[in-house]
């Protein structure tokens, strides 16, 4: 139904992309500068107004500090853990940040959530689609990396609901790219996805069956992709640099982006040829360096060799030998590198499939589960997506200690039923937190979120018998149920999420964005409807000049009268709907009157009229007067 | 008899009634279970109840769906492994499996204490001397010298507790047998004692305890050899 679309998102580490299914097939839709991809760069223009996309890459050259890419990697993440990542990306950090709390960054002299930033990101490919499609869009399907833990999942669903996108579903990004692959190849068989983007990696083996994708196993690395590869070549260079002139460039913005840009081309260039130059000019110095594919491939092995232990663990978890994969389907701009190829070949000893474009698959594979969601076509009445859970759900007990109680790669929706009690007399709240991960400790483990089981009606020590319900959705993220089963009391559960967004917070950042993307959308169709009101009204007006009014019956002309009086009326509102009921009745009333200028228009024609004589424009190839106003 | 999870006029996805698993399934609380009747069910099921498959269904019964699933797939993951189910029917049956109990857990973590594990006595002798030559190996690997020969013993030992840990396995599978019996003649109308039916219980427990001490014993060693 066009005004029920779904559309499937791919919101990338590098590039982002929207899709939908058409007809048989998914298909990718572009941005008004016709191309596929949307960088995922956000950056503040002078007027400290958002820019995405391609626009905005040159912002990270001229104006850095108000630019930011890779925001993925800050999904769902607190200060403590992005030590590493801020040796090598330009974040800047607000400076009273918290462990625990989520992270805010500056662009210019604002700052912002990374979910704000992805809601950036994902509005302009909610607008690319609207004007694609010519009608709203507000459901889509997200995808995510698979090994994403919960807090980064219900990041990238705040950043949804922020961009006004109602999020049906997070896929796992390895499984909507077995989705793509399968709707294309429709066999029966084990698959392996080895997908290395621009910041993720993932490895899931998956069993498909009679349109049954389910997945067995899963696993990979949420801190390694492509930029990884950036940052060592960008590295190599700032050494060479301070080497041949004594500067130390590292704190240098502008070069360091520069330098980026110029090795990000130089290793797309070393996929394909045996060799490449590195030539900058830079602030008093010129930068010149040879990279061979061979250095290249030297250099860059620690880094990929850090996919083996997943794809060994994801075997293993499975129970399959690498002989017993049919199929292992490459995804990501990553793995288009020759040694990526040869390592995944040793590994599953089998050529990979390649026929998919690493960089689209997943966004496809978004739109075949988004047809899925709105209740599939003929292409995809029989496929079903059984995923798992990545990580191992556990709750922390006495001595620091995990307790898990939902096991790595448990099919998902999946729950799993714990019994609390109290301590005191009269406790009348219990506390509960929750981790993610494989370690024995607590404090080895991610965590989740604190629940604070409150409401507990009072009685003595020990005899609150509290049924807590943990179910991990179709999404992969926690739910909490609690119920206290002597007095059937729901529980008030307030979650503290670790390194997130409260409800309260994202419906206030909802209402800001919102107000204006859904403004702009409907300011345009005011403006359409109100242009088209003005077209027939201006038409009606010379209608009643003709002699064709006379011929029309009393009863006829007060109808007409009426209801341009309405289209009047209502079009000095907002509501472009009314405008537009307006506009069809006043256009059902006029067909007559229409049909009989027509006609009057050709006999006078006939009679050697001109036609502006005739008071009809230019003439029978002119639009119909009462026609509905051509707008693109 | 199956759980009732769908209305039969209108096939709408009714919500979750308090059901054991093998009563999800349809199936009475016999040990021995074809295994690939279930994946065939499994599938079928999950086919019906999946939220992806009701999206587009009101809140309630969009609820409902995510309930049945999740109900769905951890009864499947329960049932098709032979030791989960085994644990799981006489959880059912009110046995508290000692190493499964929280409560022991809790208590062992905040005394400190290792949790009590009772040693198979036919293993007393052979889990001392293994033990004895890990603290070696252990100490050996500390230093940065490890010997191969001790290497190799307990390499072997390891394998033999694995194959103990197989036809443990297959005890466990006859013992099945004499349960599902006890199922059956109750379900033919003939008289079943608790005490017959604590004997089978009692015997699986014990069996089930044995193998877990020994599955963890070779965790344990597999952790030491690899490091």
């Amino acid at each position: 139904m066009a005004t029920d679309r779904i559309v499937g998102i791919d919101l990338g580490t590098t590039n982002s992309l929207v899709a939908f299914m058409q007809g048989e097939s998914p298909v990718v839709i572009p941005g008004d500068d016709g191309s596929n991809l949307v960088p995922s760069v956000v950056a503040l223009d002078s007027n400290n107004q958002p820019v995405v996309g391609n626009a905005a890459r040159n912002s990270l050259i001229d104006a850095p500090e108000r630019a930011v890419y890779s925001i993925k990697r800050l999904m769902g993440r607190g200060v403590e853990d992005i030590q590493e990542e801020l040796k090598f990306f330009p974040f800047r950090l607000a400076e009273d940040l918290q462990a625990g709390e989520v992270l805010r960054i500056k662009l210019g002299d604002k700052t912002f959530t990374p979910p704000e930033i992805s809601a950036l990101i994902l509005r302009q490919l909610k607008r690319n689609a609207e004007r694609f499609f010519g009608a709203q869009v507000t459901k889509a399907v997200i995808t995510v990396p698979a090994y994403f833990n919960d807090a980064q999942r219900q990041a990238t669903k705040d950043a949804g609901r922020i961009a006004g996108l109602e999020v049906l579903r997070l896929v796992n990004e390895p499984t909507a790219a077995s989705l793509a692959y399968g709707l294309d190849k429709k066999q029966n068989g084990i698959v392996a996805v080895y997908d290395l983007g621009g910041g993720t990696f993932d490895i899931s083996i998956l069993k498909l069956h009679d349109g049954i994708f389910e997945v067995i196993a899963t696993n990979g690395d949420t801190h390694l992709g492509g930029d990884d590869i950036d940052n060592l070549l960008i590295t190599i260079a700032l050494d060479d640099l301070k080497g041949d002139t004594g500067f130390d460039l590292r704190q240098n913005a502008e070069a360091i982006q520069v330098i980026r840009k110029a090795v990000i081309e130089a290793k797309i260039t070393l996929s394909t040829e045996p060799q490449t130059a590195l030539d900058l000019e830079l602030p008093g110095h010129r930068y010149q360096r040879i990279i061979t594919r061979e250095w290249f491939e030297k250099l860059i092995q620690p880094i990929i060799d850090r996919t083996v232990g997943p794809c060994k663990q994801a075997l293993k978890d499975a129970g399959l030998k690498p002989e017993q994969i049919d199929e292992v389907v490459l995804v990501g701009g990553s793995t288009r590198i020759p040694k990526v190829r040869t390592l995944v070949k040793e590994l599953f000893h089998r050529e990979p499939h390649t026929s998919l474009n690493p960089d689209e698959v997943v966004a496809l594979g978004a739109a075949v589960q988004a047809n899925i969601l709105g209740g599939g076509s003929e292409a995809t009445e029989n496929m079903l997506l059984l995923d798992v859970t990545p990580l191992s759900l556990g709750i922390e007990v006495a001595g620091g200690v995990t307790d898990k109680i939902i096991l790595r790669n448990s099919t998902i929706p999946a729950s799993s039923t714990q019994f609390y009690t109290t301590q005191v007399d009269g406790q009348a709240n219990v506390a509960i937190h929750v981790l993610q991960g494989e370690r024995e400790l607590a404090k080895d483990c991610r965590s989740l979120a604190r629940f604070d089981l409150k409401g507990i009606p009072p009685m003595a020590a020990g005899m609150a018998r509290i049924e807590v319900k943990f179910l991990i959705d179709a999404n992969g993220i926690l739910n909490v149920s609690a119920r206290e089963q002597r007095s059937g009391k729901e529980a008030e559960i307030q979650v503290q999420p670790s390194y997130g967004l409260t409800d309260e917070q994202v419906e206030g950042m909802i209402l800001d964005s919102f107000d204006s993307a859904e403004e702009d959308f409907r300011q345009r169709q005011v403006i359409e409807a109100r242009n088209e009101a003005s077209t027939i009204l201006a038409a009606l007006d010379k209608g009643k000049k003709s002699p064709a009014w006379g011929h029309l019956t009393t009863d006829e002309k007060k109808k007409i009268a009426k209801m341009e009086k309405a289209l009047i009326s209502v079009k000095s509102e907002e509501d472009y709907q009314a405008i537009r009921k307006a506009i069809d009745a006043l256009n059902q009333g006029t067909t007559r009157l229409a049909e009989l200028m027509m006609d009057s228009a050709v006999s006078t024609a006939l009679k050697g009229k001109t036609m502006d004589e005739a008071d009809m424009g230019e003439g029978p190839t002119a639009p119909h007067p009462m026609a509905k106003a051509e707008f693109e | 008899m199956r759980a009732v999870h769908f209305c039969e006029a209108c096939g709408k996805v009714q919500p979750p009634a308090p059901a054991d698993y093998f009563t999800f399934f349809g199936l009475p609380r016999k040990l021995n279970l074809d295994v690939a009747a279930l994946e065939k069910d499994f599938y079928v099921l999950s086919r019906k109840l999946h939220p992806d498959v009701n999206a587009r269904t009101g809140g309630q019964e969009q609820e409902w769906s995510l309930q049945q699933t999740s109900l769905l797939n951890d009864a499947h993951r329960t049932l098709k492994d032979p030791i989960k189910r085994t644990q799981y029917l006489l959880q059912l049956e009110g046995v508290e499996l000692e190493e499964q109990s929280k409560s022991a857990t809790e208590q062992a973590r905040s005394t400190g204490q290792i949790k009590k594990q009772i040693v198979p006595p036919d293993l007393l002798e052979e889990v001392f001397e293994l033990n004895m030559q890990l603290e070696e190996l252990r100490a050996q690997k500390k230093m940065g010298e490890d010997d191969p020969a001790l290497i190799e013993e307990i390499g072997r030992q390891k394998l033999e507790l694995e194959e103990k840990q197989e036809s443990l396995l297959r005890e466990l599978r006859d013992l099945w047998k004499v349960w599902d019996g006890l199922i059956q003649r109750a379900a033919n109308g003939q008289p079943v004692s608790e005490e017959e039916r604590k004997q089978e219980r009692d015997k699986m427990v014990d069996l089930l305890n044995r193998r877990n001490y020994i599955r963890n014993l070779v965790r344990d060693v597999s952790e030491v050899l690899e490091n």
